[in-house]
């Protein structure tokens, strides 16, 4: 069976997929997006919602920072179950030697315009009093926000489908390139141009994309207001999220709107399968109460994993893949798809439509890999 | 003849005697107030009475999410109604 050809065709619903389909549909092309799902049900449901500005290197600052300043654009228009909250972040330091790092940072952001604030022991206290006693401050990042990322993708996706994409939910995807994709019921969309948007799942479809699972565990209380009123991050972070080989934990906590806090956060390469790991569990909750003990009288009401979709260099595949004209991947984002998936779309379909992208695309080009390959 | 004993408590901050054995689900509904309130603004009270579904969270000496209907009156307890 066959329908009639689109110009493009977007495998996966996900946050990233819905902003490629709000953003095609934007500039007039005719979209179909196929997920075998629904709407932002993999890694946009299991993560945090956290819009934050890296600096990793450069291309992941310029990639979060343009992506940040798109949502603060859109955020007039953001329904209010997608709860935008601009509430900041904290690198928390625990010792004079990430005092070191606060420094450093906060003259990375400064040189490039992003607002920080840098807090000593007290103010950090002040701030947020459930903190332990003892740390040695922190770098306060205030454009950083939160939001629910499923509704977000919801709300691109549905303003995709107003301005004319179709949405075919509940299909498995078995080949996708060369103008078409093919589901595993037979049904065959034709396109143009065909998007690889499928997250952790993108190597399956697209054989030689270099992108491994890298799961991760969740955990929400009950409600608490005013326990917690900023994203708090350790700055030990940047080392275990580094990591590339060992499993790893790191104090990692959001605040909802609801009063509900997100305990997080836990990285394991080789961990394919989706149960609650009690163990790696254990050692995050440890760590979460090393740094807020309060935690520990708390109720948590659920727990569960995620599949982040992990690239060898921890950037993102955004633009055409080689070896299929028709071919086009927006995956491989990591921990940071909620954050960059507005700025991957732009830049993916600036590419396909000629127009020049606000940042400089190389960085994220899926044939860096090959022309790495080729300097060997 | 059995003298059943009284149990003096608060109920948000009003004083209420109710027969010692009675739950905290039911001391709020005696004292005619709501156990807790949903995220949407819904009152809410005990639903299954058996410690599953914790529609009857309370407030409890301080302590947030209770689960009323679980948990026995005592003297001098304070209830409030939870968020």
């Amino acid at each position: 069976m066959n329908d009639d050809a689109y110009d493009v065709v977007v495998v996966g619903a996900g946050i990233v997929g819905a902003a490629c389909a709000d953003e095609f549909t934007r500039r007039g092309m005719y979209v179909a997006v196929v997920d075998r799902d629904m709407v932002g049900g993999g890694a946009t449901a299991a993560g945090m919602g956290h819009i934050v500005t890296m600096d990793d290197s450069e291309a992941q600052f310029a990639l979060t920072r343009y992506s940040q300043q798109l949502w603060q654009k859109l955020r007039p228009e953001l329904p209010i179950d997608v709860e935008y909250d601009q509430c900041g972040t904290i690198w928390v330091a625990a010792d004079e030697e990430e005092m070191i790092e606060v420094r450093r940072k906060q003259d990375y952001y400064g040189q490039r315009n992003v607002p920080t604030e840098r807090l000593d022991a007290q103010t950090l206290t002040r701030l947020e009093p459930n903190l332990r006693p003892g740390l040695a401050g922190g770098l306060l990042v205030m454009e950083d926000a939160v939001l629910y990322p499923p509704c977000a993708a919801r709300f691109l996706m549905e303003r995709a489908q107003k301005q004319g994409a179709t949405l075919h939910l509940g299909r498995s995807v078995a080949q996708a390139g060369q103008g078409r994709v093919t589901m595993t019921d037979g049904f065959e969309i034709s396109a143009n141009i065909v998007v690889n948007a499928a997250g952790a799942h993108a190597a399956k479809l697209t054989p030689g994309v270099e992108i491994k699972k890298r799961k991760g565990h969740l955990v929400i209380t009950d409600r608490y207001t005013g326990f917690l009123r900023h994203q708090l991050v350790e700055l030990g972070y940047l080392k275990s999220a580094h990591s590339i080989s060992n499993d790893s934990v790191a104090f990692n906590v959001q605040p909802r709107r609801t009063g509900q806090i997100l305990i997080g956060s836990s990285r394991q390469y080789r961990a394919d399968q989706t149960e609650v790991d009690n163990g790696i569990l254990a050692r995050m909750l440890q760590r979460a109460q090393e740094y807020m003990p309060g935690l520990a009288q708390m109720l948590a009401v659920r727990t569960w994993t995620g599949f982040r979709a992990a690239t060898p260099d921890k950037l993102p595949l955004i633009g055409p893949w080689p070896g299929d004209s028709s071919l086009f991947l927006a995956t491989g984002h990591e921990g940071l798809g909620i954050t960059t998936s507005l700025a991957t779309a732009r830049i993916l379909v600036d590419q396909i439509t000629g127009a020049k992208p606000e940042i400089p695309i190389q960085p994220y080009l899926p044939s860096r890999a090959a022309m790495e390959h080729a300097h060997v | 003849m059995h003298m059943c004993s009284q149990i003096t408590m608060t109920v948000n901050g009003a004083p209420i005697v109710v027969p010692s054995g009675t739950t905290v689900a039911v001391a709020m509904a005696i004292a005619g107030q709501i156990c807790r309130t949903s995220v949407s603004g819904e009152p809410r009270g005990p639903l299954c009475g058996m410690g599953i579904c914790f529609e009857c969270r309370v407030v409890i000496d301080g302590k947030p999410h209770r689960p009323g209907c679980q948990i026995l009156c005592k003297q001098g307890m304070d209830v409030k109604t939870d968020e």
